[in-house]
């Protein structure tokens, strides 16, 4: 076995110096019932080849976002992601780490989180971030659990046009612990009276209200007035984004007034991989810093006067706080954060605002051309890079039949909405730097070739 | 052309110590200074060539982000060198022994990341037709037998993203359970003082009551304690096993027959996974949920604090209490989404997380079991539980083991009795530890044990590599005991480094960079 170092020579010095006849004697507190006689019913060892064969065949039976023209979004988004980032996070020091809980020797890990906290606060307009959460829809729901600490109110209101997944995973802990919930109904057609909605379900008892934006069927929302509105009764704003490459072209949520900002980070530097590992920005502002879940790097000095950084503020947390814990998090997305942070490095803020803008191009290129389209209708009055779209008949079998024809064309409402019937026409089209012309003219044919 | 070696000394010449010869830059030869890419980028600078945007009609309208973002940028050899700079100031498992207890550091195989970036896993997107991700919905589900099998449990829910995710995923799960037989009041749920700290902070989050229960001199729960502690009100409870002491709970079965006649369910915490696998399965044992770190036991990378993947696997009693998504499999394979047709007695009980979990821990870990097999998951865990033991063995006679010298698991606790009278703690020892190549086993954990020490060597580590250690270790002790406090008060002396003050980043908290002064003058 390529893995285990130990020679059977070695297990039985190993076993005299313990002074132990069998290794088994090492296992006697299980009941002898329950120790296993042999291997379980699984196949036994293969070599790097044949692991190779079995996974790259399983791997072959999918198709990839880069073989095909790919205009699925709806949370996730595909980008191009520089060489050297697979490379740097594949360096041993940082893959093969452990959280940073020594900090004299992981000073690369925790300088990497200090900077990433950085460039989240700047990006998202807020003052402080954390060190990341599982990804932004588990941020999602422990931002309304903050909220609740913050305000000592349990209500949360949710905008008809947060993502679904999203919204079930706020509604699925919110249920568990007992809080309040309002969650309104998606409305793709008039994105404006949404947030007149949420306006309107605001009372003395609500703790936060939770708004996405560029929201689930890609319209921007100025949140300046719903910010103060929640405010001034008492509640806090969290604003959630899924794309935060749109965060380089359009004005973020911290200057709108957010309270608290939780976004996917998948967008810059963490690839696709079917949805996870992705990471969680969380940023909020600096009175909030305590009741704040996750971990936070923090800038201190040595016993010899030098710059340093440690993980800090832990007495917020599960290993100190048990029962009383902000939140039961323990390990985050630290590689995903990696990968986010270098990625953002080599980007800069030219390179950011660049990115943003083709994305951008290219979403209204496409959305121009399907306007030409007859039956086809673009639903948005504003977009970053991704639009809904109403088709003729039921979009899912529109979408599969365009997967036939070679075009990933996009989320279909009703794999998000499977009971809403008024959605069932809606497709969300995410549209970024990797498509090309010739991308969105098979798009358009094979549309037009669909319905 | 050959070396010129005219006038070239040949040996070392006039010699002194490190600390007499300071530097210039403050560097010390391969260990390196690097400032923060705020210190060191531009903004107008990027490592990144992009074609300019097409000419369009914005549709951003007045929400243009207009102001300065502040973001700096670095060209690519800019941003190798910061990274690999700092890449070296950091211990990882391919560094050294990384015998951290209760986080099984054990060596991440490269084939896995390989695998992992098949185009096929990789590059696939969660929403995507089924039909076009039938490869990856047969990976999941194929990780899904393995750990069904490995633990004897008939359900798996793989969306949750950590090990404290899975816990709340497996209480989630009893919550949903109980309601549906209407016995929502049970609001207590049993955690042990010695665990982890996320049981009590899960059980907490979705509103249960948290009741200890002491574990006894020998470092297991015993069944009359639970008994004692087991009622009507009583949920769940939460028992670590092996435990977090490395020792196996001998009374497990009677404690889980226990619980499930007073109505309650048994959530195991299955971080030492490791200790069993292929040897004893939790669900013989009677339990009916347990998350598995796959960064753990299936050797997914820590990445210096994730990500994780924390699958849960469930008895009988809760298989149909999964999340959303789950798959089901017929004619090909299908994930089963909100609103999608359930069979007979599902009852998902809602969403953990958006998509359907750490796809790239899953590859990584199916890899591992793959390679592994039957025979050498086994055998991967008998190695671990002999390197904790021959650890044990071998220190037992300087550092005082807090329940006696009896076999232990696939970690060795010690406590600091030993360092009684020697001005030096388990903290300086740990920082010692630095000095000598070595990152510092657990430390102050499991919580009942003053002074924790908690060695997981793992599998991983050769005989040699073991003797390497308890000789560092045993040199350590001697020092210790013979008074040598400097070696352990200052420590560590070579880190990149010292000890820092966490006092000071907690009173005033520093959590991002800001300009200097002058530097915002410049600016305005």
């Amino acid at each position: 076995m390529r893995y285990l170092p130990l020679t059977p020579q070695d297990r039985t010095d190993m076993l005299a110096k313990i002074g132990v006849a069998a290794v088994d004697d090492l296992f006697a507190n299980v009941p002898k019932s329950k120790l296993l006689k042999g291997p379980v019913n699984l196949p036994h060892s293969k070599g790097e080849l044949e692991v190779e064969r079995i996974l790259g065949a399983m791997a072959a039976e999918n198709i990839s976002a880069s073989e095909v023209p790919f205009f699925v979004g709806a949370g996730a988004y595909k980008h191009h992601v520089p060489a050297s980032v697979d490379h740097l996070i594949q360096r041993s020091e940082f893959l093969t780490s452990y959280t940073p809980y020594q900090p004299e020797i992981a000073q690369g890990t925790l300088q990497y989180l200090f900077e990433f906290q950085t460039q989240v606060a700047l990006l998202t307009g807020m003052e402080v971030a954390n060190a990341s959460m599982y990804d932004g829809s588990t941020g999602a729901a422990e931002a309304v659990l903050m909220a609740h600490r913050v305000t000592k109110r349990r209500k949360a209101i949710l905008a008809g046009n947060l993502h679904p997944h999203y919204r079930d995973t706020i509604e699925t802990l919110s249920r568990m612990a007992s809080d309040e919930l309002v969650s309104l109904t998606p409305n793709p057609d008039d994105a404006g009276a949404d947030l007149k909605a949420v306006a309107a379900a605001i009372d003395a008892e609500t703790s936060c209200i939770v708004i996405q934006t560029p929201d689930v069927f890609g319209n921007l929302h100025d949140l300046t007035a719903i910010a103060k509105k929640a405010q001034d009764a008492g509640a806090l704003l969290i604003a959630v984004c899924t794309e935060v490459v749109s965060l380089g072209a359009v004005t973020p949520p911290g200057a709108m007034g957010a309270d608290i900002v939780v976004a996917e980070g998948q967008s810059i530097g963490v690839g696709l991989s079917f949805g996870g590992p992705y990471v969680g920005l969380f940023a909020t502002k600096q009175k909030y810093v305590r009741q704040m879940p996750g971990r936070l790097c923090g800038e201190t000095v040595d016993a010899e006067g030098r710059r340093g950084f440690v993980l800090t503020l832990s007495t917020r947390e599960q290993h100190i706080r048990r029962e009383k814990a902000t939140s039961n998090i323990c390990t985050n997305s630290g590689l995903m954060c990696l990968a986010f942070t270098i990625h953002m490095t080599l980007l800069g803020e030219s390179g950011l605002r660049r990115l943003a803008a083709v994305n951008h191009a290219n979403a209204c290129d496409l959305a121009d051309r399907l306007a030409d389209l007859d039956g086809v209708a673009v639903l948005n009055k504003s977009f970053f890079n991704e639009f809904a779209i109403r088709v003729p008949g039921d979009a899912a079998k529109v979408v599969e039949k365009m997967a036939k024809n070679g075009v990933l064309a996009g989320v279909p409402a009703a794999r998000l909405w499977p009971k809403d019937k008024a959605l069932k026409d809606v497709i969300l089209v995410a549209n970024t730097e990797v498509n090309t012309d010739d991308d969105r003219a098979a798009f358009v044919a094979a549309l037009g070739a669909s319905i | 052309m050959s070396m010129n070696n005219q006038g070239r000394p040949t040996s070392a010449g006039e010699t002194g110590t490190a600390a007499a010869h300071p530097t210039f830059t403050g560097n010390k030869a391969l260990q390196i200074e690097e400032a923060l890419i705020f210190e060191i980028g531009r903004p107008e600078v990027s490592g990144v060539d992009i074609p300019a945007p097409k000419k369009v009609k914005s549709r951003i309208g007045k929400l243009a982000r207009n102001e300065a973002i502040g973001l700096p940028g670095l060209t690519e050899p800019e941003v190798m060198r910061h990274y690999v700079r700092l890449s070296q100031k950091n211990y990882g498992i391919d560094t050294g022994l990384f015998p951290l207890g209760s986080c099984t550091m054990k060596h991440n195989a490269r084939l896995n990341e390989k695998m992992a970036r098949l185009p096929g896993f990789g590059d696939v997107h969660p929403l995507q037709p089924a039909s076009t991700v039938q490869g990856a919905l047969k990976l999941i589900d194929t990780l899904a037998h393995y750990l069904k099998e490995l633990t004897g449990m008939p359900a798996v829910a793989m969306s949750p993203k950590a090990g404290a995710h899975g816990e709340l995923c497996g209480m989630m799960a009893i919550k949903a359970a109980l309601e549906a037989k209407g016995e929502g009041h049970r609001k207590i749920v049993l955690v042990p003082e010695s665990a982890h700290g996320t049981n009590p902070a899960t059980a907490a989050l979705i509103g249960f009551e948290v009741k200890s229960v002491p574990a006894q001199a020998d470092g297991t729960v015993h069944v009359s304690d639970v008994k004692a502690a087991l009622g009507p009100d009583v949920a769940a409870i939460m028992l670590t096993n092996p435990n977090t002491c490395g020792i196996f709970e001998k009374e497990i079965v009677e404690i889980a027959a226990a619980i499930h006649k007073a109505g309650a369910y048994f959530y195991c915490d299955g971080a030492n996974f490791n200790a069993i696998v292929g040897k004893a399965r939790p669900g013989d044992l009677g339990v009916d949920a347990m998350h598995i770190n796959l960064h753990k036991t299936f050797s997914t990378p820590h990445g210096g604090g994730g990500p994780g993947s924390g699958p849960v696997v469930l008895s009988e009693r809760l298989a149909a209490f999964v999340p959303y998504p789950f798959i089901r499999v017929g004619k090909g394979y299908a994930l089963v989404e909100e609103g999608g047709k359930l069979d007979k007695g599902e009852q998902p009980f809602g969403r953990m997380s958006a998509f359907h979990g750490q796809m790239g821990m899953f590859v990584r870990a199916l890899a591992y079991m793959l390679s592994h097999g039957a025979d050498g998951m086994r055998l991967a865990s008998e190695d671990a539980v002999l390197n904790a033991n021959y650890i044990r063995a071998s220190l037992a006679d300087l550092m005082s083991l807090p329940f006696g010298n009896q076999p232990c698991m696939h970690e060795a606790l010690f406590d600091d009795d030993w360092l009684k009278n020697t001005g030096v703690s388990t903290l300086d020892f740990a920082k010692a530890m630095i000095d000598e190549g070595y990152h510092p086993m657990t430390m102050y954990f499991p919580l009942v044990v003053h002074g924790a020490m908690l060695i997981e060597p793992t599998e991983s580590e050769s005989k040699a590599s073991l003797d390497l250690f308890i000789a560092a270790l045993r040199d350590l002790a001697f020092a210790a005991k013979r008074g040598d406090v400097d070696r352990f008060k200052g420590a560590p002396y070579h880190a990149p480094r010292r000890r820092l003050d966490e006092t000071r980043a907690a009173r005033t908290p520093i959590l991002r960079w800001t300009p200097p002064e002058p530097f915002k003058e410049a600016a305005e």
